[in-house]
């Protein structure tokens, strides 16, 4: 039967919605499921991580206070062995997509990346080509790693009771060390949590549109802004705003594309959303084909418009 | 400083991607093939730590002689020499990661530069399996490096903020999009890479058995969406959010 690690992830003391849809995944192929916290003084953590699975893991380290791929991967692959984990899993975030290859290169397992459908115990499905092929990989080592996109799966649901278990595992020095975090603020949903996006593109003309046009949406429906790759290359808003292959896969109920062509990378990482809006004074826009409801005209019309409106 | 850069040959982004007829591969005939694009960022930023701090930048393919094309392109850019390792059909990130420990033992670099991911298989996972053979230190999604001594401090592109990290040298590094822009290779550069060194390697003298611990069963088009339709003003819009999609 197979036995699944899922590593927690978090932050500002509280569980990443990921690591619910990371469960999920988990479940689907059936068998134990063992939750992993690593970190320091994280039992607040774990306690919230057994609410979702029925055991829990701590490795509670000093030289894991900080998340660093090669420590951290140490203490996974440690407890996997020691548990007999035939699957580790993780959401396929930037944390996930840094940890997880050096914990299956430290077991020598097969790892599938990223995965948006689990078809069996070692088969699973995940985009490919920026999402315009979807691959079906299977997995032959005994060991499997697998991540998690975790728009495609629902979070899990809490219920059951829970073992909670300190473990300690001896990790190495390791030359990496933590210098600086810093954050960037904001009021506004997270763009990967959000039920709502208002993304924008080169149509709006400088940052300036984003400001006022995008921001005051945003506002209106409690959205996050997303952004297309060409405006925070440009610079106009923060890197972090970009949606695609190369930025956030986000899959909303409600998502606006705004001034934005629809460039293949763009929507490759929006085309899960439920339903889409797209808004272009171009009618050629590639954005269209992929929109549930699309006007073509001015955005900084249209937009306004639709403010006093809604 | 000594750079080993890795640059695979992948699919021009702007390209349009079709499955063959029996879902076994893309279609490449016809098709412009390009750097890897986070590689060609990993080239730029090896050659300008290069010009900061002196040394070599070494760059690296791994599949059949059409690869030569993107090292020689990588070395109109300013690289000094490339090593083309050959190998046919495909590979699992953990051979790639194996087949580059091995270059990387024999050329021992200061700084292996990698792309993020390889922008065809989006795997994301040869660099930091690469780190962990090695033993070394791994800094992912650079947005920006700096090269103290021994030590490289690397502002890195993380969820819901900018993480900044020191590594210890030798180190990986991957990059990000906003690391740097490439430069053009200009006419001199391209003149000149057609003379510059290229060693040819294979599997079996590198001493690396490819695995299969990750094999591909097929490939399919993502479920096609509907045909949306196209409403002629803002009521209309916000009727069928509220009435048709139920979306506000």
């Amino acid at each position: 039967m197979s036995k699944h690690l899922v590593v927690a992830e978090y932050a500002g003391g509280s569980l990443h919605g990921s690591t619910l849809s990371t469960i999920t995944a988990a479940q689907k192929v059936g068998g134990d499921v063992i939750g992993l916290v690593v970190g320091q003084g994280v039992d607040s953590i774990a306690t919230e991580m057994g609410k979702y699975v029925p055991n829990v893991v701590i490795v509670d380290d000093a030289k894991l206070a900080n998340r660093l791929a090669q420590p951290w991967a140490q203490a996974i692959a440690a407890v996997a062995q020691n548990k007999g984990a035939t699957h580790i899993w993780h959401g396929a975030t930037t944390a996930g997509k840094d940890i997880m290859p050096r914990v299956a290169a430290r077991l020598e397992a097969g790892m599938a990346s990223d995965i948006s459908a689990v078809v069996s115990e070692n088969t699973f499905k995940r985009p490919m080509w920026a999402g315009n092929v979807i691959g079906t990989v299977e997995v032959t080592t005994d060991t499997k790693v697998v991540t998690v996109r975790p728009t495609e799966f629902d979070r899990a649901t809490a219920g059951s009771e829970t073992n909670i278990e300190k473990v300690e595992t001896a990790i190495d020095d390791s030359r990496m060390s933590f210098v600086s975090f810093d954050e960037v603020k904001s009021d506004r949903p997270a763009l990967t949590d959000a039920d709502v996006v208002i993304s924008g593109g080169r149509g709006l003309k400088g940052p300036e549109g984003f400001t006022n046009v995008i921001e005051p949406l945003a506002d209106k429906l409690g959205a996050a802004i997303g952004a297309s790759r060409a405006v925070c290359d440009a610079g106009w808003v923060p890197n972090d705003w970009q949606v695609g292959q190369t930025g956030k896969v986000v899959a909303p109920n409600l998502y606006f594309a705004v001034g934005l062509s629809g460039a293949i990378q763009h929507v490759a990482g929006m085309k899960g959303s439920k339903c889409i809006v797209a808004i272009n004074k171009d009618e050629e826009a590639p954005i269209f084909q992929v929109a549930d409801y699309g006007i073509v005209a001015d955005l900084f019309d249209v937009v306004p418009e639709l403010i006093e409106k809604l | 400083m000594k750079f080993l850069c890795t640059v695979k040959r992948v699919t021009d982004y702007e390209a349009k991607i079709r499955i063959n007829s029996d879902g076994s591969d893309i279609v490449t005939d016809g098709v412009n093939m390009i750097i890897n694009p986070f590689d060609e960022i990993g080239v730029e930023e090896a050659l300008r730590l290069k010009e900061k701090h002196g040394g070599e930048v070494v760059v690296l393919s791994i599949g059949t002689s059409d690869s030569v094309q993107q090292l020689r392109s990588a070395m109109a850019m300013g690289a000094d020499r490339g090593i083309l390792v050959k190998n046919e059909g495909d590979m699992d990130s953990a051979t790639v990661a194996k087949i580059i420990q091995k270059v990387a033992e024999d050329e021992q670099p200061d700084m292996i530069m990698m792309g993020k991911q390889a922008i065809d298989g989006d795997s994301n996972q040869a660099a930091q399996m690469l780190a962990e053979y090695l033993g070394w230190p791994q800094a992912t999604y650079a947005f920006k490096v700096e090269v103290e001594g021994t030590d490289a401090t690397v502002v890195r592109e993380a969820d819901g903020g900018m993480e900044t990290v020191k590594v210890g040298l030798p180190a990986v590094i991957t990059t990000d999009l906003r690391l740097n822009e490439p430069r053009y290779a200009s006419l001199p550069g391209i003149m000149k890479a057609k003379r510059k060194p290229l060693a040819e390697k294979t599997l079996q003298e590198l001493g690396v058995t490819a695995t299969t611990r990750v094999v591909m069963k097929g490939l399919e088009a993502p479920p096609s969406k509907s045909a949306g339709q196209i409403v002629p003003d803002v009521d209309t819009l916000i009727e069928k959010l509220r009435n048709e999609a139920k979306a506000i």
